[in-house]
């Protein structure tokens, strides 16, 4: 039996669906992210899980129980904010202590539980400052410890590393993807970044327009995407277009495609796809796809490069290629260069357009 | 299967829902109690005659055929308008050499334009007496007009309403994004140029607040056209000859309902414009800052000073007025002007009005800030939460003389339950909370939307009580805005004129209002006394209420800067 089953979830505001029919189901101890862009009612999603908003229609189960109908109050979860929420007025060690307080703990229980907790997050050295002088990260550490203070069977984060610079955001991931497996608290992330979803998660559900897209996990996500959104919102994607032909084989303008058609049949108008770092230089095995291009602008990213190439006869727009640097070193890349791009069978995808 | 699709399923109720129901329902029934239903009594005692009986239009038809009272509303128009224009391009100046420019002693002349706020507007029409009456100082320069009417209003009331200006318009220009100027500066823009295209749109929505606010503080007020009109009639001096005068209350409810109209046209223009003005601002702007320009800034110095020092002559001469024997023939000073029992009336009025200040501030100050915190931050239904907002905002747009008319109407009726309030200090604070709620409601909820909302969600996972957390975090988090509530509050019990001048008793007389009474009396220099004393309590308050603060900021410093941050 999952910890947490979500059945038919729907939520309207007003007449605007904001999540249609949902069903999750969440198994103890597990890390999952409800991955989608900006309006594709993921946090109400959340929210609605938490009690925050009330569901149109459908029902959530905590722990065999039903919680459809039940207050915040009545759940149990911690949650933690993009805005860290964290009460100004009150020091850090108040501010972890917080919920302590009300559920009756006696002092010296409550010492002992927020020093563990500062410890857990590596705060001890701030217990009585406020928030106002701790950095963002910190900060959000803090919210952090708060949340799970009073030990809740679900931890619930709604964008909680959004707000942050890039470097923090990348070592607050992993502190609190290690933290999780230390307390093995079941715990639902709200994001839109794709490489926090891939890097944290156990497993993902990716939203798109109020409905899960597709689940799995990070390595399925972005290996099978069933859909062009996914496959270019989780890592980029070359799309070309391409029909079948009557001999049931793929062709980008006059080029033949090597791929699995999947269930097309003759006269479709489909797209290829093929992700910028599963193209080669140089050919692996012997059914490898080739096209020749010719290099049009290279972009240096530090630990890979960015090169597009002008395709005859295959492809309208640019072909992206990404070379990771320490390669690009060894191989001769100037603008004007023509080259050949190979790729395998099995990294061609299609999809209907 | 959920037949209605789009509602949402009902949720269980923990106890900060009911808590929150609970009082949500109280106050919709206290708005209903004195607000809404006063309002309607009002309204249907200009339906009836003097028996009772519903006699639908024929009291407005009445009002329009008579001339003299047809005159009154022209002239309320007249001396409004004239004076909204003079005190818009007046306070926009002052404004403008405040937030636009470097001129010297700003700080000076930004406490100076505030003065007039601690006093009731009346101060300054017995100022003009002693400057410009029929034994004025300066009386020459009228050139044989008299003060007593249309110019005195106007000057009385630009006055009395310049600061109401300069707060709005000096908000307005101080919210203007640098980068704008600085494009315009790249882009080889004349200052002028930049003024008329950058500044004045900036502001558009500011200047139209203003002027709307000022219109309908003019057109309503009662002090000013009581002690310096004359024989100039207004609407709100109408209406108090027909109640007090001629005890014709039918037709006073048909003149307080010609008030209302305007005052409620107003109302609506102001919110929209502000909600526009809300819009024009991006939270990237970069703040403002003036560059010297030695020209402007020498003109703008003379232009504010030469305010400033009409403002401090004002108040300096009701000042003077007061302590001197025998105006203009023995100028020997004397205290003799503050014993008020020569005038039969002692220094109770005096005790009542602080009394009624302490009460409204501090009854006012948690009724209002409660209710903004229920309307902003609880998980209500949006029905409710619409009506409880339109009921807070609603008292701005009901002139006070008019809430004190409907007030008589609706608690003097015998059969009304609630008929032992009326004439006692509970109806006199009731009306000032009343009256002075929307903008007290409006400056907690500017306060509570810079909390982080999710404060109630976080408590509501600790399993915290809402209740627990306002006491704990919001509470302390909003203290010095609440603090501006309740100096709001009591300074307006104070210097309010028109809300109570119906509704006090004879064991509840008020110093304002006692003020027009010895002007009515000639005892003009008493009158100037007792206006004096209202000024020095609102100093006083005002002077301790600065120490308070700022020795609340000093405590809580460390984290003060932070809600600015937080979204």
């Amino acid at each position: 039996m999952a910890y947490l089953e979500v059945k038919d979830l729907s939520k309207f505001f007003g007449t605007f669906q904001a999540i249609k029919d949902i069903e999750i189901e969440i198994n103890e101890g597990e890390f999952v992210c409800f991955l989608g862009p900006s309006g594709c009612g993921k946090t109400t999603l959340l929210r609605c899980i938490a009690g925050l908003e009330t569901q149109s229609s459908g029902s959530i189960i905590q722990k065999e129980k039903d919680i459809s109908i039940e207050p915040p109050s009545n759940r149990d979860f911690g949650i933690v904010f993009q805005s860290y929420a964290l009460f100004p007025n009150l020091s850090v060690f108040s501010n972890i202590s917080y919920g302590l307080i009300n559920n009756k703990w006696k002092k010296e229980d409550i010492n002992k539980r927020v020093n563990e907790l500062l410890e857990l997050v590596n705060l001890q050295e701030h217990t009585s400052k406020y928030p106002s002088q701790l950095s963002g990260g910190e900060q959000q550490r803090v919210a952090l410890a708060r949340a799970l203070a009073t030990s809740p069977g679900l931890l619930l984060l709604d964008e909680p590393l959004s707000a942050l610079d890039a470097k923090v955001r990348v070592f607050l991931r992993k502190q609190i993807r290690d933290l999780q497996r230390k307390l093995g608290v079941t715990t639902i992330m709200v994001t839109h970044d794709q490489e926090e979803a891939q890097t944290m998660a156990d497993r993902i559900f990716v939203m798109k327009d109020g409905e899960i897209i597709q689940s799995g996990t990070p390595k399925e996500i972005y290996n099978k995407a069933n859909s062009p959104f996914i496959a270019s919102f989780i890592g980029s994607m070359n799309f070309i277009p391409a029909s079948i032909d009557a001999s049931k084989k793929v062709k980008c303008n006059d080029v033949e495609i090597n791929c699995d058609i999947g269930s097309f049949s003759e006269n479709d108008n489909v797209q290829l796809a093929i992700r910028p770092e599963e193209i080669q230089f140089q050919q692996e095995n012997q059914d490898d796809n080739v096209v020749s291009g010719v290099i049009k602008e290279i972009e240096f990213l530090g630990s890979f490069q960015r090169v597009y190439f002008k395709t005859k006869n295959f492809s309208d727009e640019l072909i992206i290629v990404d070379v990771p640097s320490s390669n690009a070193k060894k191989i001769k890349m100037d603008i004007d260069n023509e080259m050949s791009l190979y790729f395998s069978k099995e990294d061609a995808r299609i999809y209907s357009i | 299967m959920n037949l209605f699709k789009f509602a949402d399923i009902r949720r269980g109720k923990d106890s900060s829902d009911r808590v929150g129901q609970f009082m949500l329902g109280s106050y919709i029934i206290l708005f209903l109690l004195f607000l809404v239903l006063p309002l309607g009594a009002l309204i249907s005692k200009s339906l009836e005659n003097k028996d009772g009986e519903f006699i639908g239009l024929a009291n407005y038809s009445l009002y329009l055929q008579e001339p003299a009272l047809f005159q009154s509303l022209y002239n309320s128009l007249f001396v409004a308008i004239i004076s909204t224009i003079i005190v818009v391009v007046l306070a926009f100046l002052f404004a403008y050499a405040i937030t636009r420019t470097c001129m010297p002693f700003k700080g000076f002349f930004k406490l100076v334009a505030l003065i007039p706020l601690l006093s009731p507007s009346i101060l300054a029409a017995i100022a003009l007496v002693y400057w410009f009456g029929n034994q004025g100082v300066l009386k020459e320069i009228l050139l044989g007009k008299s003060i007593y009417g249309p110019i005195g209003i106007i000057m009385a009331s630009v006055y009395w309403t310049f600061p109401h200006a300069l707060i709005i318009l000096t908000t307005s220009l101080s919210l203007s994004d640098s980068r704008l100027y600085e494009a315009a500066e790249v882009l080889k823009t004349s200052k002028l140029r930049a003024f008329f295209t950058i500044t004045i749109p900036g502001a558009r929505y500011g200047i139209i607040s203003t002027a709307f606010v000022i219109f309908t503080q003019v057109f309503t007020d009662f002090g000013v056209p009581k002690v310096i009109g004359g024989n100039y009639n207004v609407l709100a001096t109408d209406i108090y000859k027909e109640v007090v005068g001629m005890q014709n209350f039918q037709m006073g409810a048909v003149i307080s309902m010609v008030l209302l109209v305007p005052a409620m046209i107003a109302f609506f223009i102001d919110r929209y414009s502000r909600k526009k003005q809300i819009s024009l601002l991006t939270s990237r702007s970069v703040v403002f800052k003036p560059k010297k320009h030695f020209k402007v800034d020498m003109i703008m110095l003379a232009f504010c000073s030469v305010l400033a020092l009409i403002i401090i002559l004002m108040i300096g001469m009701a000042q003077y007025g007061a302590i001197v024997k025998f105006w203009p023939y023995n100028l020997n000073l004397t205290l003799k002007n503050y014993n008020f029992e020569v005038a039969g009336l002692g220094w109770d009025s005096f005790y009542n009005s602080v009394r009624l200040a302490f009460y409204a501030a501090i009854f006012g100050t948690i009724i209002i800030f409660v209710g903004s915190y229920l309307i902003e931050k609880l998980r209500i239904n949006e029905g409710t939460r619409n009506v409880v907002q339109f009921f807070a905002l609603m008292p701005m747009a009901v002139p006070g003389l008019v809430l004190g008319l409907a007030y008589i109407f609706f608690f003097n009726a015998k059969d009304n339950p609630l008929n032992f309030i009326y004439a006692t200090m509970i109806i006199l604070v009731v009306n000032t909370i009343v009256h002075f709620y929307t903008v007290s409601h409006l400056t907690a909820v500017t306060a509570l939307k810079q909390m982080d909302k999710e404060f109630e969600s976080v408590s509501l996972s600790l399993k915290i009580p809402i209740y627990k957390m306002f006491w704990r975090v919001t509470l302390p988090v909003c203290l010095p805005p609440i603090f501006d509530v309740s100096i709001y509050l009591f300074v307006n019990a104070m210097t309010t004129v028109s809300g109570v001048i119906f509704l006090y008793s004879y064991d509840t007389t008020l110093a304002s209002v006692s003020a027009i009474h010895l002007d009515e009396q000639g005892e003009v220099a008493k009158a100037a006394a007792m206006a004096m004393l209202i000024v020095y309590v609102s100093v006083a308050v005002r002077l301790t209420h600065t120490i308070i603060t700022k020795k609340v900021l000093r405590k809580t410093q460390a984290w003060r800067y932070n809600i600015l941050d937080t979204k």
